[in-house]
């Protein structure tokens, strides 16, 4: 492709939660700023900025992925996921969603887009996580009010019910 | 902590690569997974004027097997080469170490070799390269060359690659028959850079050590079959030459200790595979 | 009230809160809308500790396109008034530095821009010219009379230093069989919330009047405070919150300051700004707890019975005292005796000021400080008189049958039964297990303790305590403070449904939902019936100046304001009922949606037409009631009066009691902590959602073991912030968090509506030091000191290191923290007098200093240069200098030089000997020391030594190859030049 000037503004076509879209970034625009700023989904949190904090993690091609990581324009083509996204209907939150309430897995709530997106993908691959296993996957992770262990027992929940989901279909 | 402004070349192909390389030497700077280089420019430490983005070479997204190495292109990403099948039996310490490299949530995006040209002194993917003896290939538009990683990482953040080169690929020796492999790393939570990262490669016949974390560079020295008072020498020798120093996380004596124990635990560990 | 066999509060319901926040639709303050032509701020900081700020040069960052203001210090100087400074010193507090820096991160110049990264890029092009001065950092150091002050206004760098008696521990210090005592340093760190700052200020200039929306948390005296500074009556300040906030723990208490300068931004640009702080800033430059120096000493009978306490604290709130500090020092003044009956002590309370960031509210406020010591020395006391620690304990609580109970220096513990706790906690938590499993590990050889700690944790506080740091007559002149206001709104609307209106600002803990519980069940309703609102408008919603989310108020005093609100306007529906069911008043009872007769149930109207009444008919009302429509509660306890002439304070209204023991293990060779078993036994009174109440428990005890074993915001002996990122603070996470065993007695409290206390903070103060009880245990050892890095536990334990091979024993560094240092050597074909020559050149120079773009010979030993410097991709423009010094030509010199860039600043020194062989050939040998300072300190420290010996290296390098001239054209060319210099020809 054409090199782009640093102050050019180019589109950036793709996938955002099933829909085509397309908006002006310039080379050096934050996926994040990217979807919050320019798209108007807020869901996705800044937390850090460097990529430790885990708040900005989206999908991007079915992979958890640090927003803040990310250019906007290196989402061009790609299949990009949020927590917009991750209810099945206004109104209805999705299994995960809700072994969050029930075990009170969030409180002020800032970090919880990012865990979601991170254990939605991996619910999708392991579906039999173990504790330990989710401890690990989840260390790339801050939450600052819930001391993790609600969380873990709402992950370990959320499996249960999509296993047992999975069953009876 | 907004990155400041640079240009930015998709390539389409690697001649495009090249040659925006060679027309921009250091002031070019090649983006793959983008997983280090990113808070670097949010922060403002690097300011590059053009990026150059790979990620669409095919020719470079590739993990190619031979009898005895597993070569990986520069457009691999971590999670991909771990979540390779048969790697434990392929290369027990990559299978091992990659697991250490940040979190799943960033090994998803950054690459195997993205890993290798930041040249981390704690970074576990340059410390298996050395302490396999694996290679860096490098390109430009003209010619290719391949560097020993113990040539190729010269320091902090510092590495053989010339400005107009292009980290094509790395290549991972295969486990041999008669090898045995350990890894161990001790940081401060999982998932922070190593305050000290050790992994051996042990015959029969030979010691070799690489140490990560503590010197500028990851460090390999390779010994006969010593044991016993030798051994504990020898690598109490090797923690001292790593100069280690003190930082936030840890003393230069802790990360002596850190030598000197994990050394020795590796090294047992490897031969224990061995037997 | 009326509890039912059905109450909704006690229940763990699902929270109202949540389906928003888990579908991506919370309404964080960066996720609002703004005003159209709204601009956007960055903040240029100081990266020097200390430093005269002789000039700031604007004009470029000004001109480039879509910047639109650059403020400076004069620029708020001219548009504000100091904020207050929390005690009587004759000094200034700025929100931006104004003719020094006094701490790295101190804001010194604002660019108001038309996004972010323009404005990013707009402060790359600001210059400041700094003198720099010696840092103050060690709160010891800032005791000395000789020490760099910090303010020339003030005779020390102490701002205050008070003494306070309590009974007569002289006396009981002079009886006691023994004296035992304990010193603390206690460190720095924050409950870093993940979401930062964020502000969002316009200025009507029409009207003289600000309005700032942020995520600020209260107590709302800052709206005073900030209403004073940007010199505006009080009701031309409207201060408004975003619905919701990712987080606080007093923590963003601390914004303040930062609402006064994007204020001033937005008058000087006339338009809105928004601000939105990023990590590395909050990490450098907002609030955190203080770090406090404690000499801690009991009076302690032969069987473990302390009488007297005598503490010295020496309290280091950074570089300002920005009211409300010291309020960290004095919030546990009333339970410094913490669980413990003591009748008699001192206190001796100095406030320093240091060069690093002002501290402010912290979750825990001030308790981990204090029981850190209290907690510490009570171990102290069994170790030394050989007591079991469980019996020193219980030997000194405050009997179960004592309460209300005043303590030596004031406070009234309200409820509770110590020992009730204490043993349940012993059984229920099996402390008879973990002593098995300790012994069955030491007989392995293995490093295993058991800590334990009691603690009051106090809540509701008493706005008077702080004032407590003053004396009785500067508290005489400025008029009494005290109290706790609360105010809680609940309205009903023409369809008679429910909403409520509260100034707790929550920042996560879901009040909402706990406040629906509460008036559903004083209104007979279900919590979904009722909506809450709790986002605030100081415009329009009631509050006070003690309104707000701080001292664990929420479930004590807020729902107590709601309740009784709820229950004046269910009285006049009573009242209204009574007349259209023909029963009396105190027949009518609420319940299942409906207003009804008690003792015949079908005799009723359904709720929400009897609450509609007031809105349709009012004429139907009886006369006593005057409308049924909207009741505001203020709640304040009559407990909380001001400090007494002898200096007691009754700090709070509500004592919960904390007992926490665990079990580690710390492994021998790594110091890694592992947690075998964490017991946290709380009383906090009346339990009012149990799931939410283990919510506070086990994230107080997250934050409280990230402070324990990983967290700290570290400096340099010069100053220089060393934790600038989430790479090197390091906050917990689940890997390193277990889940606690949580267990509970209720003991009511007697002074609140609901019975209940606060429960937020109590892990904070008892959790550090029943893990460092638990590590002193298995290390044997007296003193140990926060954070419990592996390093330092493994110190603990180490024996003599094994030495080094004789060849490298020379070459070993002397072991000095924090500044770099390093030796090398080149080799140069060339001699000597060529290399010193090439040295003193300034040609010679620029072309052999990496990246350099200009040298200037200010004399013959004194170079100034314009350098970029780096290593790989890490690169920036530095401003350097050098001065040769002790030049014994041509053999050797000493080396003195600074560069100050965008990534921080360096000094260093170093010595240079040139040595001369017969081959003609030179060794030049050098060392050096340097300290590195600013974002590259900050957010690099761990890679700052490789890339201080890559620099250096290059240097060197570079000369050796310029000086041999690896072609020798290049030498002779330099030859001549020198030659012609001279005035001869070759």
């Amino acid at each position: 492709m054409p090199r782009l000037s640093a102050s050019d503004r180019c589109s950036v076509r793709f996938l955002l939660n099933g829909r085509s879209v397309a908006a002006e970034a310039e080379p050096r625009m934050l996926l994040t700023d990217f979807l919050r700023h320019s798209l108007g989904l807020t869901g996705t949190h800044v937390g850090c900025e460097h990529g430790v904090c885990g708040a900005c993690t989206v999908q991007i091609d079915g992979k958890p992925a640090r927003a803040c990581l990310t250019l906007a324009v290196q989402v061009d083509g790609a299949n990009v996921r949020t927590v917009e996204d991750l209810a099945p209907e206004p109104g209805r939150l999705s299994v995960l969603q809700e072994a969050f309430r029930r075990h009170h897995a969030l409180q002020c709530g800032f970090c919880t887009a990012g865990i979601l997106m991170s254990l939605d993908a991996y619910l999708k691959t392991n579906p039999e996580p173990s504790e330990p296993a989710l401890r690990e996957y989840l260390s790339g992770h801050l939450c600052r009010c819930t001391g993790y262990v609600p969380i873990i027992a709402a992950a370990l929940d959320a499996a249960k019910r999509l296993r047992e989901a999975t069953a009876h279909a | 902590m907004k990155p400041p402004l640079f240009d930015y070349v998709r390539a389409d192909t690697l001649g495009e690569a090249h040659a925006v390389l060679a027309a921009e030497g250091p002031d070019a700077r090649v983006i793959a997974g983008g997983q280090t280089l990113i808070p670097m420019l949010s922060m403002r430490l690097a300011r590059p004027k053009v990026l150059i983005d790979i990620m669409r070479l095919p020719e470079l997204a590739t993990i190619e097997e031979t009898e005895d190495a597993i070569h990986v292109g520069a457009a691999v990403r971590q999670a991909e080469l771990l979540a390779r099948p048969e790697l434990a039996n392929r290369q027990p310490l990559l299978a091992a170490a990659l697991p250490w490299v940040g979190h799943a949530q960033t090994r998803s995006r950054g690459t195997v070799c993205g890993s290798v040209a930041h040249a981390d002194p704690s970074a576990e993917i340059p410390l298996v390269l050395v302490a396999l003896a694996g290679s860096i290939a490098l390109s430009t538009r003209r010619r290719r060359r391949t560097v020993a990683a113990e040539q190729f990482f010269l320091g902090l953040l510092s590495t053989d690659r010339r400005d107009e080169e292009l980290i094509a690929g790395v290549s991972f020796p295969c486990t041999r028959p008669d090898h045995g492999y350990a890894f161990r790393e001790f940081g401060r939570r999982h998932g922070d850079f190593a305050i000290a990262a050790c992994a051996a490669v042990v015959t029969a016949g030979s010691v070799r050590l690489a140490v990560g974390g503590v010197a500028d560079r990851p460090v390999a020295r390779e010994w006969g079959a010593l044991s016993g008072s030798a051994l504990d020498d020898a690598i109490n020798e090797l923690a001292y030459d790593l100069d280690a120093r003190d930082d936030l996380h840890a003393t230069a004596r802790f990360r002596r200790d850190l030598v000197r124990q994990l050394g020795r635990d590796v090294i047992m560990e490897a031969r224990r595979c061995l037997a | 009230m009326s509890v039912q066999a059905q109450a909704w509060t006690g229940r763990s319901i699902e929270r109202v809160e949540d389906a928003a926040l888990l579908t991506g639709r919370g309404r964080y303050i960066d996720d609002l809308g703004v005003a159209t032509g709204t601009l956007h701020a960055a903040i240029l900081r100081s990266p020097h500790a200390h430093a005269k700020i002789k000039a700031v040069r604007t004009e470029a960052a000004a001109a480039l396109p879509g910047v639109t203001a650059v403020i400076t210090g004069a620029d708020v100087v001219g548009l504000t008034t100091s904020l207050p400074v929390g005690v009587r010193a004759p000094i200034k507090c700025w929100p931006i530095a104004v003719d020094s820096a006094r701490y790295v991160g101190e804001p010194v110049a604002v660019v108001v821009a038309r996004d972010r990264y323009r404005a990013e890029d707009a402060l790359d092009l600001i210059e400041v010219d700094y003198q720099l001065l010696p840092a103050v950092v060690d709160p010891h150091d800032a005791l000395d009379a000789g020490a760099q002050r910090l303010y020339e206004s003030l005779s020390s760098n102490v701002a205050s230093d008070r003494r306070f008696r309590y009974g007569d521990p002289q006396a009981a210090f002079a009886e006691a069989a023994h004296r035992i005592g304990i010193d603390v340093h206690y460190p720095r760190n924050s409950c870093t919330p993940l979401e930062t700052y964020g502000i969002i200020a316009s200025y009507d200039p029409g009207e003289d009047a600000y309005d700032i929306l942020s995520g600020f948390q209260g107590p709302f005296s800052i709206h005073s405070v900030i209403a004073r500074a940007l010199k505006v009556p009080g009701n031309r300040l409207r201060l408004r919150t975003p619905p919701d906030s990712g987080g606080s723990f007093g923590i963003k208490q601390g914004v303040f300051p930062y609402l006064v300068l994007m204020g001033v931004a937005a008058r000087v640009a006339g338009r809105p700004v928004k601000w939105i702080e990023d990590r590395l800033e909050h990490l450098t430059g907002s609030v955190s707890a203080t770090n406090r120096v404690t000499r801690l000493e009991a009076a302690v009978d032969r069987d473990g019975r302390v009488r007297a306490l005598a503490w010295d604290q020496i309290e280091d709130v950074g570089a300002h005292i920005r009211a409300p500090e010291p309020a960290t020092l004095y919030r546990m003044h009333g339970n410094l005796t913490g669980a413990y009956d003591i009748r008699h002590m001192s206190v001796r309370n100095r406030v320093v000021v240091t060069n690093k960031t002002p501290t402010g509210l912290n979750r825990g406020f001030g308790g981990p400080q204090v029981y850190y010591a209290l907690e510490r020395l009570m171990q102290r006391i069994a170790l030394e008189l050989k007591l079991d620690p469980i019996d020193v304990i219980r030997r000194n609580l405050v009997p179960a049958n004592a309460f209300p109970y005043r303590t030596a220096s004031g406070a009234l513990l309200d409820s509770g039964n110590y020992q009730q706790a204490l043993e349940a906690a012993l059984r229920d938590g099996d402390l008879a297990g973990l002593q098995a499993r300790r012994d069955a590990a030491r007989r392995e050889g293995r490093l295993y303790g058991i800590g334990f700690a009691a603690v009051v944790e106090p809540s509701v506080s008493n706005m008077g305590y702080i004032t407590t740091a003053l004396t009785p007559e500067e508290r005489a002149k400025a008029g009494p403070k005290n109290g706790a206001q609360a105010t809680a709104t609940i309205s009903l609307d023409p369809l008679g449904t429910v909403s409520a209106h509260i100034a707790s600002v929550p920042q996560g803990q879901g009040h909402r939902t706990v406040l629906a519980q509460v008036i559903a069940d004083e209104l007979g309703l279900k919590p979904s019936d009722i909506v809450v609102v709790a986002e605030m408008d100081t415009a329009r919603d009631g509050w006070s100046i003690a309104s707000g989310n701080y001292s664990s108020r929420f479930a004590a005093a807020v729902c107590g304001a709601a309740q009784l609100a709820a229950a004046r306007l269910k009285s006049k529906l009573a009242r209204i009922a009574a007349a259209q069911l023909n029963v009396g008043a105190e027949e009518i009872e609420f319940a299942d949606g409906k207003v009804r007769a008690r003792r015949n149930p079908d005799n009723a109207a359904p709720f929400g037409r009897l609450a509609a009444t007031s809105h349709w008919a009012p004429a139907t009302q009886p006369s006593d009631v005057d409308q049924a429509i909207r009741e505001t509660a203020f709640w304040t306890p009559p407990e909380l009066t001001a400090p007494t002439e002898a200096d007691e304070i009754n700090s709070s209204l509500c004592h919960g009691f904390i007992f926490d023991m665990c079990g580690l293990e710390i492994d021998r060779v790594t110091g890694a902590v592992r947690i075998d078993k964490y017991v946290t036994m709380h009383d906090c009174g009346r339990v009012l959602h149990p799931g939410m109440v283990a919510g506070q428990i086990t994230g107080g005890f997250a934050h409280a073991l990230g402070a324990a074993l990983y967290e700290e915001y570290a400096y340099a002996p010069d100053g220089s912030f060393l934790a600038g990122t989430f790479a090197d603070y390091l906050v917990p996470t689940s890997m390193e968090v277990p889940a606690p065993l949580i267990l509970h007695i209720e003991t009511p409290s007697p002074f609140t509506p609901l019975g209940a206390k606060g429960v937020g903070e109590g892990n904070c103060m008892s959790t550090p030091v029943c893990l460092a009880n638990a590590v002193a245990d298995a290390l044997g050892i007296a003193d140990i000191g926060l954070p419990l890095t592996p390093a330092k536990l493994a110190a603990a334990t180490q024996n003599a290191e094994p030495p080094p091979p004789a060849r490298t024993a020379a070459a070993m560094p002397a072991g000095k923290r924090r500044a770099l240092h390093g030796a090398g050597e080149a080799r140069v074909a060339a001699p000597p007098k060529a290399v010193w020559n090439a040295l003193l050149d300034t040609r010679i120079l620029a072309s052999i200093i990496p990246g350099c773009h200009d040298v200037e010979q200010v004399s013959a030993t004194h170079f100034r240069a314009d350098v970029t410097l780096g290593v790989g991709p890490v690169k920036g423009r530095y401003r350097a200098e050098v001065k040769l010094e002790d030049l014994v030509s041509p053999r050797s010199a000493t080396l003195i030089g600074s560069a100050v860039g965008a990534l921080g600043s360096a000094v260093g020194k170093g010595s240079v000997r040139l040595a001369g062989d017969a081959a003609g050939t030179t060794i030049i040998s050098y060392d050096y020391d340097a300290e590195i300072g600013g974002k590259a300190a900050a957010v690099g420290g761990r890679l700052l030594d490789g890339a201080a010996r890559i620099v250096i290296r290059q240097f060197f390098e570079a000369l050796a190859r310029r000086v041999a001239g690896i072609s020798k054209p290049a030498w002779r060319l330099w030859l001549e030049r020198l030659l012609a210099q001279l005035g001869r020809r070759p």
